[in-house]
């Protein structure tokens, strides 16, 4: 192994990489697992306010809607650098000030809380979008089939929405988790320890800049590999009962 | 059919504990556009009433009002007895009291409207399930029965779209046999069928008929309306403009109207 790597001039890469100190491998996992913590809250939240904004824009009142659709056209018209900025620096602010008002001092936000509200409120924008477009898709007709059996609306949207819908909304939604996980790169500028931050320290402190940038990129890799396996499979599921493309063809 | 003497569809002379449907006076505007100008039609249990007419006679709409799946804008309605709560602008007033009685009606669309998720199996069970709250084991044994009945016994676990219309057809009308409907609601149900299909769906129907269910047929299959029906209307622009038992409707229409119609779908 030692040898093999002498023969491919990796040996001083694999000792910066190493786990264990002196290398710096243990931070960038680390900082990998702060990203997909972020990540993965940010998703889910995105999921819940899409849902409930998809909803709103579909069956709400003027009021709603028009709330709805300033949130979704301000939140994809900024960039996310910029909205990181704002919410991070103005949310903080915010809460100190509440926590002084009610008499409490200074308030330590987390960067993982943070960051997963900022990304969460971005990505619930987008997912309001694909969300929406995909309650759409449904035929009006398996809903009226629902609703003609006496189906109450929650357990409508529960069994015969959400699950109709899932087909369509699937490829928007792996879209969405992407660009969240690479979207946790953009926590760096508000100094939160994720991939991208620890790369940058683990590579100005050792001069590495190309070792460490590239495992960054590798690692990076590896989580839209493994993604698109997990969608593949979610997808594959939700298409249930409805023959593909090909097999239509035939 | 449960008396002689008086004439099915008029509410006035049929006996009130047998009555599985009555509508009166429905009126339902699209905007400015009219397409129930009062409909008043009442149906008793075993009846078998087939509703004719040309397309925009406002056939389909009367039937989807009957659930509401189309909000009347005036008019009574009432199932087996119990009428239906609305406000003065003829929105229903109990969104539970409607969900309740929609229970009691089985519909088949035109279209068939499976869930293309779920295997024939679960579509017919799923209301039983989470509508009805019958225990998951029971709602399967009865759906098997009620699929085994259509012909469909083989295919429980199949999709929908794997299926020819005729067959989707026939696991629509079990799905909607597995509430155990007051009253089948058929809106055009061979419409959307290739010829060669229609007569596979038709015979479940006319074996429902045969038993004695409750059914409201908005047909375009004259032969089966005058073999099924034991009460015929005929609808025009939003009115009844005819109406009685197949023989007369058919056999001795009196309005001009009516007489046109049948000769032009013959």
């Amino acid at each position: 192994m030692d040898a093999l790597l002498d023969i491919l001039g990796l040996t001083e890469a694999a000792r910066l990489l190493s786990l264990s100190p002196p290398g710096w491998g243990m931070n960038l996992l680390r900082g990998l697992v702060n990203s997909l913590q972020i990540a993965f809250g940010a998703f889910g939240m995105g999921l819940v306010i899409g849902l409930f904004g998809a909803y709103g824009k579909l069956y709400g009142g003027p009021v709603l809607r028009d709330l709805l659709a300033i949130y979704t056209t301000v939140i994809r018209a900024v960039p996310e650098l910029v909205l990181i900025l704002i919410l991070y620096y103005v949310g903080t602010d915010l809460i100190n000030k509440a926590a002084t008002m009610l008499g409490h001092g200074r308030v330590e936000i987390s960067g993982v809380v943070a960051g997963i509200w900022v990304l969460g409120i971005v990505q619930g924008a987008y997912a309001t979008e694909v969300l929406r477009g995909a309650i759409q898709a449904v035929p009006a007709g398996q809903i009226e089939a629902a609703r003609v059996f006496g189906m109450p609306p929650f357990m409508l949207m529960r069994r015969v929405t959400i699950p109709a819908m899932m087909s369509f909304a699937i490829p928007g939604l792996a879209n969405l988790w992407l660009i969240a996980t690479k979207d946790t790169a953009l926590l760096a500028i508000v100094g939160f320890n994720e991939l991208t931050l620890e790369t940058r320290q683990a590579a100005a402190s050792t001069r590495a800049y190309f070792t460490f940038f590239l495992a960054a990129g590798a690692l990076y890799l590896i989580v839209t590999l493994c993604s698109g396996v997990v969608f593949g499979r979610v997808e594959k599921w939700a298409r249930r009962g409805q023959p593909s493309l090909r097999e239509a063809r035939r | 059919m449960s008396s002689t003497t008086s004439a099915p569809g008029d509410p006035a002379q049929a006996g009130q504990q047998d009555i599985a449907i009555e509508i009166e006076d429905l009126h339902k505007s699209f905007g400015p556009l009219e397409v129930l100008k009062g409909v008043s039609l009442s149906a008793r249990k075993g009846d078998v009433v087939a509703i004719i007419g040309g397309s925009g006679s406002g056939k389909s709409t009367l039937l989807r009002c009957i659930n509401f799946l189309d909000t009347p804008n005036w008019g009574k309605i009432s199932v087996g007895g119990e009428q239906i709560v609305l406000r003065a602008d003829g929105t229903p007033a109990n969104r539970r009291q409607i969900e309740r009685i929609r229970t009691r009606l089985g519909m088949v669309f035109q279209a068939f409207n499976l869930w293309t998720h779920r295997t024939l199996l679960e579509n017919v069970i799923e209301v039983p399930v989470h509508v009805l709250k019958i225990p998951k084991a029971d709602a399967i044994a009865q759906a098997r029965v009620l699929l085994d009945r259509v012909g469909l016994g083989d295919k429980t676990d199949t999709f929908p779209a794997y299926l020819s219309g005729g067959q989707q057809q026939r696991s629509a009308i079990a799905r909607a046999l597995a509430v155990n409907p007051e009253v089948m609601l058929f809106d055009e149900p061979t419409s959307a069928l290739d010829p060669e299909l229609v007569g596979e769906v038709l015979t479940v129907i006319r074996d429902l008929a045969a038993e004695g269910r409750t059914m409201l047929l908005v047909t375009h299959e004259m032969k089966f309306a005058r073999e099924v029906a034991t009460h015929v209307v005929y609808l025009f622009e939003g009115r009844i403009e005819e109406q009685g038992p197949p023989e007369e409707v058919f056999g001795n229409p009196k309005s001009e109207r009516l007489k046109q119609f049948l000769q032009s779908i013959h």
